[in-house]
């Protein structure tokens, strides 16, 4: 079996030291946190933390300045001010979308721009050119970099492969926070995450993020789960904080918020917060604007009423 | 061995997005006979279970519309064939339920499949005999077409049991609309069992969601949802045209009344192609003519 696997003895061993993951735990308990109640004003304040985690996403290939445009005025304002409610976190765009978004927003914005990057969704090509896509979204103003891993490297077996496309992608984001998509959906096994999320916290992810979007499954709260068990023991083990981002197929308020409750209950208080959980996706705002209006207005709300996704 | 048979008793359950669900909220009513004698039960709709059927409704509506006129034609003219086999079951149904005789039970449900065909034939018919083609002073084609208005909820009278239900729902449906449909309160049984023979008729899922329960309990629930565009009230009670109408003046949602008495739904009134009107919006288009 090792000498199937290249690189070095210390990615030959890895998988050894990374807990396998049971399955049928991890889904019963991931399904346990979709059944607590959230009710009245514990929903309301849940709904707007949501929103102020949300990194808002358009990913076509139909994008254009001005959809960019709208996305930035919708994450600077999802609703009317009466209900209160926070900006989001990002704006998260392609690469050539990226010097738009910097320019509608300014330098001073709430709204941080993140953009995916290294032959985004998926990751087949040169380093030279993942590191040069990189560079020049981090040049446009990209505060944040979603990559994604070489999965193709990861199933063969050349974890040091992958370990050192991130750590190179890391090095070239500068002040950029860089994001690791994991693409949980084509890593096939619970233990795969687990060992992916390893490898790309110990090489110098912040955060690390289940999926692209563009691959079914998407995020669902076992893998999110595992992830998370991954952040929490690699935090025990050396103080450092991880940041996560479930994203893709999250599209209703009650999903949203019980990702939330996982979190809290996995991670702590600590990781409540934008800095350190994000939710990636295009579809969820609006439903969970149109959550926040029902609760503080008391009727049920129409889509035909709030600004397009 | 004894030749006892335990009843199979069924509890029945309501009809929303082309399932057959229980409430979410677990609850249920008894439904007795005239005489007070047990029948079954039934489930007790929820606020959330009209939300569920309102977004049921609403994904239903945009396919539903889309599809021909005369294949919408065929479909209710299919729920018509389905409910002619099944009309023994349905007759005893509307009998036990309310203690009318086997000879009227069975003419209430042929006067509703006549009801179904009927409408059937409007499918393809109401836009041209509604529309219009109007005169303008200026070089342009002038058309007005009714298109349907979207997701409907459409309340029952308490009695008679089913066939008001199927003369006000096959208006509104016949044209692209979706709809919601709170049973008979009083006799629910029949108006399950209708959802029940609808299920197999190739309707969409969705497009007829039933609920059942209290009434009063959804009313303040249909007045306020934004997301349902019409209401077709048939439940010829005071007090529930009140509290619509008053709900409805403050969302500008459409609301049309249908106040029969019981025997009036078994003669022409009950039976009223304008009433195709009252859930569609007419659409004016202006094409030039070239020149």
């Amino acid at each position: 079996m090792t000498q199937l696997l290249s690189g070095s003895a210390r990615f030959r061993s890895i998988r050894a030291t990374v807990p396998t993951v049971d399955q049928v735990t991890v889904e019963d308990r991931a399904a346990a946190f979709t059944r607590r109640s959230i009710k009245t004003s514990a929903k309301l304040a849940g709904l707007k933390m949501v929103v102020s985690m949300m990194d808002l996403t358009t990913l076509e290939g139909k994008d254009t300045p001005g959809k960019v445009a709208y996305l930035c005025r919708k994450a600077l304002h999802p609703i009317e001010s009466r209900y209160d409610t926070p900006p989001c976190a990002a704006v998260c765009v392609y690469p050539n979308m990226v010097r738009h978004a910097r320019r509608f927003l300014g330098d001073l914005s709430p709204v941080k721009v993140a953009s995916v990057a290294t032959g985004f969704p998926s990751g087949q090509y040169a380093l030279r050119t993942k590191l040069e896509e990189t560079r020049r979204a981090a040049g446009d103003g990209a505060d944040e970099i979603d990559m994604v891993i070489d999965r193709g490297a990861f199933l063969s077996g050349d974890f040091q492969k992958v370990s050192d496309e991130i750590a190179a992608v890391k090095e070239v984001c500068g002040a950029a926070h860089l994001k690791v998509i994991l693409e949980t959906g084509e890593l096939v096994t619970y233990d795969n995450v687990r060992l992916a999320s390893q490898i790309a916290m110990e090489a110098g992810a912040d955060f690390i993020k289940t999926s692209t979007g563009k691959v079914q499954p998407a995020a669902t709260m076992p893998v999110t789960l595992v992830m998370l068990e991954a952040i929490r023991d690699y935090f025990f083990a050396t103080g450092i904080r991880i940041g996560m981002k479930p994203a893709g197929g999250i599209r209703t308020a009650k999903q949203s918020l019980a990702y939330l409750v996982m979190v809290k209950e996995t991670l702590g208080d600590d990781w409540l917060s934008p800095g350190l959980f994000r939710l990636g996706a295009s579809t969820l705002l609006n439903d969970v604007l149109m959550q926040i209006v029902k609760t503080v207005d008391g009727n049920y709300q129409s889509a035909d009423y709030f600004s397009l996704p | 061995m004894s030749a006892v048979r335990l009843d199979v008793r069924k509890t029945y359950k309501m009809f929303v997005g082309g399932s057959f669900v229980r409430s979410e909220s677990g609850r249920s009513l008894a439904v007795h006979d005239p005489q007070g004698r047990a029948l079954d039960n039934i489930c007790h709709a929820s606020r959330k279970d009209l939300r569920d059927a309102v977004v049921a409704a609403r994904s239903a509506t945009d396919g539903w519309a889309k599809k021909t006129p005369y294949l919408r034609g065929q479909i209710l003219y299919r729920a018509a064939e389905m409910l002619e086999t099944r009309a023994d079951s349905l007759a005893g149904e509307i009998a036990r339920s309310t203690g009318a005789t086997t000879g009227k039970a069975r003419a209430e449900v042929n006067l509703a499949i006549d009801r179904l065909v009927y409408f059937a034939g409007w499918t393809d018919k109401f836009t041209q005999v509604f529309g219009a083609v109007n005169p303008v002073a200026s070089s342009h084609f002038n058309f007005t077409s009714p298109e349907p208005t979207g997701v409907v909820a459409v309340l029952a009278p308490d009695e008679p049991s089913l066939l008001p239900l199927v003369s006000t729902l096959a208006p509104v449906i016949l044209s692209g609309n979706s709809a919601i449909a709170i049973a008979s309160e009083k006799y629910p049984l029949p108006a399950l069992t209708f959802a029940e023979i609808l299920a197999t008729s190739d309707l969409p899922g969705g497009v007829i969601n039933i609920l059942s329960g209290n009434r009063q309990e959804l009313i303040p629930h249909i007045a306020s949802h934004l997301d349902i565009n019409a209401i077709v009230d048939a439940s010829g009670m005071e007090e529930t045209h009140l509290a619509l109408q008053a709900g409805t003046a403050v969302n500008l949602k459409r609301y049309a009344r249908r106040s029969l008495a019981a025997e009036a739904w078994f003669g022409p009134a009950g039976e009223d192609a304008y009433w195709i009107l009252d859930t569609v919006e007419f659409k004016t288009a202006w094409h030039p003519i070239g020149l």
